[in-house]
């Protein structure tokens, strides 16, 4: 223990300002390296979670729509047979 | 020879490698750190002409040292994805330049703090401060680079070249103090045998140099992983991994 007392040693010799400088900026910029790297990790992570939820959305759309417009195309090939009927009973 | 190196040119397989490595690096990162640091701080003897001043060089050494290794390990990255086309190496390189640039400005920052009250100015023109501060410079370049273009094989081989051009600048900055007239003094750690420091001070730098040096491949792991990710997001085992782990 190189200190006497503890006021001692945030004294640091009548350095305290320098030394203390050094140590304080030092962390800082390490921790805000340590902080912006993990919250980038985490938002690459949450676009790519965000593209692949769009695309499942986009692909259940084509989906329904295909769906829906064959249908369509169903119904309609029943209309044109039931009116193909009335007419030939018209007829 | 470099046969068992191979399957780590597979993203995924460096992916999952790094991360299994992460938790233990974190451990002797945290050990290491308060053994150097507490060491450093409450320990170590102060200098006999600089008293509690010289504390200060338990910073600025360790991260003068590493901003040259990180900026080697970083050109030679470039130099394996230029040469031999490793898209893994562009990744690593990514992931270092950053970190590069803030363990420079740290040591430089140290250094004028320290510079202040044993010479009685925070900065001066000369050789080693001058060229120290040129590779902040070429660190930034590198990072600019890496995010100038969309393509990053593209960002990868301009920055390449760049950090390959920079490598000029290592031992201008390693050889300034004996080339040049200095305020700054010469290597008292790197020398060619013993170190000229007494073992009471000696110890404790070399906890913190270690301390430092696996903080920075911490960061520089977790930045190569989200690296991998960025550039392979396309990829099917990304999909699975991303909706197997889930959204945080």
């Amino acid at each position: 223990m190189q200190f006497d007392s503890i006021s001692a040693f945030f004294d640091m010799g009548g350095y305290a300002f320098f030394v203390w400088l050094s140590y304080g900026v030092s962390a800082f910029l390490l921790a805000a390296l340590i902080y912006t790297s993990h919250s980038n990790h985490t938002k690459v992570k949450r676009k790519i979670a965000q593209r692949l939820q769009r695309e499942k959305k986009l692909r259940k759309a084509a989906e329904k729509q295909s769906a829906s417009a064959e249908q369509t195309k169903q119904k309609n090939s029943v209309v044109e047979n039931s009116s193909k009927n009335t007419n030939e009973v018209v007829s | 020879m470099w046969k068992w190196l191979h399957p780590y040119a597979n993203p995924e397989v460096s992916y999952h490698f790094v991360g299994k490595l992460l938790p233990w690096i974190s451990k002797i990162t945290i050990i290491f750190l308060t053994i150097g640091m507490v060491w450093a701080l409450v320990f170590a003897p102060a200098d006999y002409q600089q008293g509690d001043s010289f504390r200060i060089f338990y910073i600025h050494v360790p991260t003068a040292i590493l901003s040259m290794s990180i900026y080697v390990a970083m050109a030679s990255a470039a130099f394996c994805s230029l040469v031999w086309q490793f898209r893994l190496a562009d990744a690593s390189a990514a992931a270092m330049a950053p970190v590069g640039a803030v363990i420079t400005a740290i040591a430089l920052f140290t250094g004028a703090a320290w510079g202040k009250p044993m010479w009685g100015t925070w900065w001066i023109w000369d050789a080693r401060l001058t060229s120290e501060l040129v590779l902040l410079f070429l660190y930034l370049g590198v990072i600019a680079l890496h995010n100038a273009f969309e393509d990053k094989n593209l960002a990868g081989k301009a920055a390449g070249i760049l950090s390959l051009v920079g490598v000029v600048n290592i031992p201008i900055i390693k050889y300034s103090v004996e080339w040049w007239n200095t305020l700054h003094q010469g290597a008292t750690v790197s020398k060619m045998g013993a170190p000229s420091m007494s073992m009471e001070m000696f110890w404790p730098f070399v906890f913190s140099f270690l301390g430092i040096a696996m903080l920075i491949a911490f960061v520089i792991c977790i930045r190569f992983r989200t690296e991998i990710l960025a550039r392979n997001g396309m990829r099917p085992w990304v999909r699975e991994l991303i909706t197997t782990e889930g959204v945080k």
